[in-house]
């Protein structure tokens, strides 16, 4: 089956939206179940962290430039570079490593 | 415009400026994803003025390129988008409760990493006019970038593009592990993760699960296991920016 790359474009701009905009509008009180306070809290680091590893390894032209830009991602994040000086320093470090590969 | 709300507007326009900047960048890989999942600029631009996640984007571009299923679609918005619901419940408390009906619809368009941060860091109740100011500023660089990256990605050379397109993982990393370092658990969190995403990429039978679904999965299983284990009490929380 084809599938329309303007209904794909519709669905994640509508469920973005939704996701959004339902709890400004409709939980005007805080969540109280502790689970699903949790369960949210986690969700962000758990994803990333999922979509980014191995996949930065396969991104790049070598394995070896994906682990080094992971490396020095991690690094740099540690010691508390903005999210900026993080993702141009990693992409630095691929290009550089690729010069000699 | 009152002139409070002209003041409030002109300041989040200043505040938008950096984040912007930083935009521009990182969207451009994510406008080089979009032209390897085979859309077209104006698609990719589209998707960045209507979306504004860099995740979710680039999770969604990863599945028009799979041709997956429009409920794949769905799910992996709801999921890698699934913790702006979080600010979003943290920012509906920031908001004065008359807020008007038709304010909390427009800041809702546009809740983000960067600017659900400065909305919060906003003295006091927040005035929605703070948050168009920088929403105005910021999105424009987003979908530029995106534009870019779709227009300019083949004109660069193999190993610039190759470079480029760890950037988004690099901003990946930039908001999962500063957190980390003060919290065990999710530093434990992120290794599991990895290792677990690593081990459904690799071993048989496992490996023909979509990259999309892999993601779904993980994340509410691990996500969930975690939150059952280790519920989050209010002192040890840190707000995702």
């Amino acid at each position: 089956m084809e599938h329309n790359v303007y209904i794909y474009i519709f669905i994640m701009a509508g469920v973005s939206y939704l996701i959004r905009v339902l709890p400004l509008t409709l939980i005007r009180k805080e969540i109280k179940n502790r689970t699903i306070r949790s369960f949210l809290f986690y969700v962000p680091y758990v994803t990333l962290a999922v979509m980014t590893f191995p996949a930065i390894l396969e991104s790049t032209n070598s394995v070896w430039s994906g682990l080094l830009a992971l490396i020095i991602g991690i690094v740099l994040a540690w010691c508390g570079k903005s999210l900026f000086q993080v993702a141009v320093f990693s992409c630095l470090a691929v290009f550089i490593l690729e010069l000699f590969l | 415009m009152k002139k409070e709300n002209a003041i409030c507007f002109k300041k989040g326009m200043q505040h938008g400026i950096p984040i912007s900047l930083g935009y521009l960048a990182v969207s451009f890989t994510l406008g080089i994803a979009a032209k390897n999942a085979g859309m077209t600029a104006f698609q990719a631009t589209l998707t960045s003025m209507l979306v504004n996640a860099s995740a979710g984007q680039f999770a969604g571009f990863n599945l028009v390129a799979a041709q997956a299923s429009y409920l794949e679609m769905a799910l992996m918005i709801l999921v890698t988008n699934a913790r702006y619901l979080l600010m979003s419940c943290a920012l509906s408390q920031k908001l004065s409760p008359d807020t008007k009906f038709y304010h909390r619809l427009l800041i809702g368009f546009d809740v983000t990493d960067e600017i659900f941060g400065v909305s919060m860091a906003y003295p006091g109740k927040l005035n929605p006019f703070y948050t168009y100011g920088v929403i105005v500023v910021a999105l424009p660089g987003w979908a530029l970038g995106t534009c870019f990256g779709v227009l300019c990605g083949n004109v660069l050379p193999a190993n610039v593009v190759s470079a480029l397109s760890v950037g988004l993982y690099g901003m990946f990393l930039a908001i999962i592990i500063p957190p980390a370092r003060k919290n065990k658990i999710i530093a434990c969190l992120i290794v599991i993760s990895m290792l677990a995403s690593f081990l459904f990429a690799k071993l048989p039978v496992l490996s023909s699960i979509s990259s999309g679904m892999r993601i779904i999965i993980l994340t509410v299983v691990i996500s969930g296991i975690a939150a059952v284990l280790f519920p989050v009490s209010e002192e040890d929380k840190e707000p995702t920016t």
